[in-house]
């Protein structure tokens, strides 16, 4: 089967988050950037199931200006087969991002397509469900066991009390969540070979897909920071406080 | 301007978030409905009712929404969606789950984890796990949100509004409900809890979380625990508190062998009060906390219990 794998580059999950001076966003300047941590999961998932000769093929694709060619990189040095990058400047909603994905699954035809279940810069945890809805397949988010069974896929899912598993219908949507898997390291030589798969481009303009977007970002500021209080000399001390100066014991 | 309340439920209980919600809903409109998709929920329904500032409450209550599956709920709300202009979930894995479809079916964005309604197309949202807050505005003509219901008050009871079933039926063939396994406990969940104690790498495994039931006990908390400890194997992960867990805010947050680290502050910064239990003094968790007390945990621990 082939897979699909959706990818974001997006800042390096150790980076610290400065807000620009002026309020109008995240100061992206010479920040690292890399795939996102939850994508990468979903790179890695496909290629274990390529590993295990279920899946035949993995594309990578990827939305944004050249420089997501380095993630689609990344994606490859792991063992993905191609990539496609879909060329645009433009900041893009989940909602955008869904229907050029839409567009791509409609040309490639995967029979599952597995994706990150949000991004760590704009937390939107949107993309995979909204492209599952729009595409008709069925969805499986926040996976932690993928496991495919000839025509479906049971699909383990952290929920808020613990754990459920649906069943669905090949083609499926999976989204990851962080115990799906831990994604290995590229060696040297997968990289190296990484350089010689292709990557095809094309323009988001060409899908046919409106690209704007119907939401406005005022402003973007630094959380108020929470002052460090007082230290306790004992247990004595920390109950007393609890009990009559903050009052909540 | 009408809200839809997606009321989060486990078919016997409406769950605190839910008050929340209406709280929430409450600052874009006055006319609030509160949908309860689920099976044999009736009971849900007629608490839901109760809520002070709800006009009415819809129950579709069929056997295809007892699993609360993406695809059923989705197509229900999207087509109750016609008569609001803004519908409104919890980001919980339920909410998080079925509302992006709900967007991408009336074709508008969706606008995630608000903790503040600015006007009726302005809100407030987390980006990048908490360290930044941006505020957003939607000129679509429906708005599709989900809410940190962490982050808003109850709306209380006293309300009295009237329960409408539905006969609307949404199934989809490709998607099915297998099994749970939901973690049983006695205590309240981590997202509606008052009073939290989490245990972190410093607990060393999990028999010694042991030490963190008979303080939690005495005072009605839920238990969580940092990413390292869930990361570690000593618990599962749905008591992990953090940017990548639950997000809480508790009246009382108690951190006990939890350094402090950026993902985990994410989860819990804004508890009302925080005490901090660590035997480095340096732990950037001091530096976060209203109370530090500096010791070793399996001291500190019994000795806790005993005062309390």
């Amino acid at each position: 089967m082939k897979i699909l794998v959706p990818v974001k580059r997006a800042i390096d999950y150790n980076v610290k988050v400065r807000v620009k001076a002026d309020n109008s966003a995240v100061d992206l300047t010479n920040t690292k950037m890399s795939i996102n941590p939850f994508c990468e999961i979903a790179v890695e998932e496909a290629v274990r199931l390529k590993e295990k000769g279920i899946a035949s093929e993995i594309v990578v694709v990827s939305v944004g200006d050249k420089a997501c060619q380095e993630q689609i990189r990344t994606a490859l040095a792991l063992g993905a087969d191609r990539g496609l990058q879909i060329d645009t400047s433009d900041v893009l909603d989940s909602l955008q991002i869904a229907k050029l994905l839409t567009k791509v699954v409609e040309e490639e035809q995967p029979q599952l397509v597995i994706l990150g279940k949000q991004s760590i810069d704009s937390d939107n945890n949107q993309t995979g469900q909204m492209m599952a809805a729009l595409t008709g397949m069925p969805q499986g988010t926040f996976a932690s066991v993928v496991d495919i069974d000839g025509d479906k896929v049971k699909v383990t899912r952290e929920i808020d009390g613990g754990l459920q598993t649906v069943e669905l219908n090949l083609p499926a949507v999976v989204t990851t969540d962080l115990r799906l898997n831990e994604p290995r390291y590229a060696t040297l030589p997968n990289i190296m070979k990484a350089k010689r798969k292709p990557i095809d481009v094309k323009s988001a303009n060409d899908f046919g897909v409106t690209l704007t977007s119907n939401v406005k970002t005022l402003k973007v500021e630094a959380p108020a920071q929470r002052k460090g209080g007082i230290k306790v000399a004992d247990v004595a001390e920390l109950v007393e406080k609890l009990k009559t100066e903050a009052k909540v014991i | 301007m009408a809200v839809l309340v997606f009321a989060e439920h486990d078919n016997k209980q409406l769950k605190s978030e839910t008050h929340k919600l209406v709280n929430a809903a409450s600052k874009l409109a006055d006319d609030v409905t509160i949908l309860v998709a689920g099976e044999g929920c009736a009971a849900v329904a007629d608490e839901a009712a109760k809520i002070s500032g709800v006009s009415k409450v819809l129950l579709a209550d069929n056997p295809v929404y007892a699993n609360q599956l993406a695809e059923n709920i989705g197509d229900l709300v999207t087509e109750l969606a016609e008569n609001y202009t803004h519908i409104i979930a919890a980001a919980t894995t339920t909410g998080k789950n079925f509302m992006p479809r709900v967007a991408a079916l009336l074709d508008v964005a969706q606008i995630s984890d608000i903790i503040a309604v600015e006007s009726e197309d302005t809100f407030v949202r987390p980006i990048y796990a908490g360290n930044a807050i941006a505020t957003v505005q939607s000129s679509d003509t429906k708005k599709v949100i989900t809410v940190r219901a962490s982050a808003f008050d109850a709306a209380e009871e006293g309300g009295s509004a009237s329960v409408e079933a539905l006969d609307t039926v949404k199934v989809s063939d490709k998607s099915a409900f297998v099994s749970a396994e939901l973690t049983k406990s006695e205590r309240p969940e981590l997202t509606a809890a008052e009073v939290i104690i989490s245990g972190g790498r410093g607990m060393q495994n999990g028999e010694n979380f042991k030490l963190l039931e008979g303080i939690a006990d005495k005072l009605g908390a839920a238990i969580g625990a940092s990413r390292a400890a869930v990361d570690a194997g000593f618990v599962p992960n749905d008591m992990q508190v953090g940017q990548t867990g639950k997000i809480v805010a508790p009246q009382l947050y108690i951190a006990v062998g939890i350094s402090g680290a950026i993902q985990h502050l994410a989860g819990m910064k804004d508890s009302k009060i925080i005490v901090a239990i660590n035997k480095d003094e340096e732990a950037p968790i001091f530096q976060v906390a209203d109370y530090g007390l500096v010791g070793d945990l399996f001291d500190v621990l019994p000795e806790l219990e005993a005062a309390l």
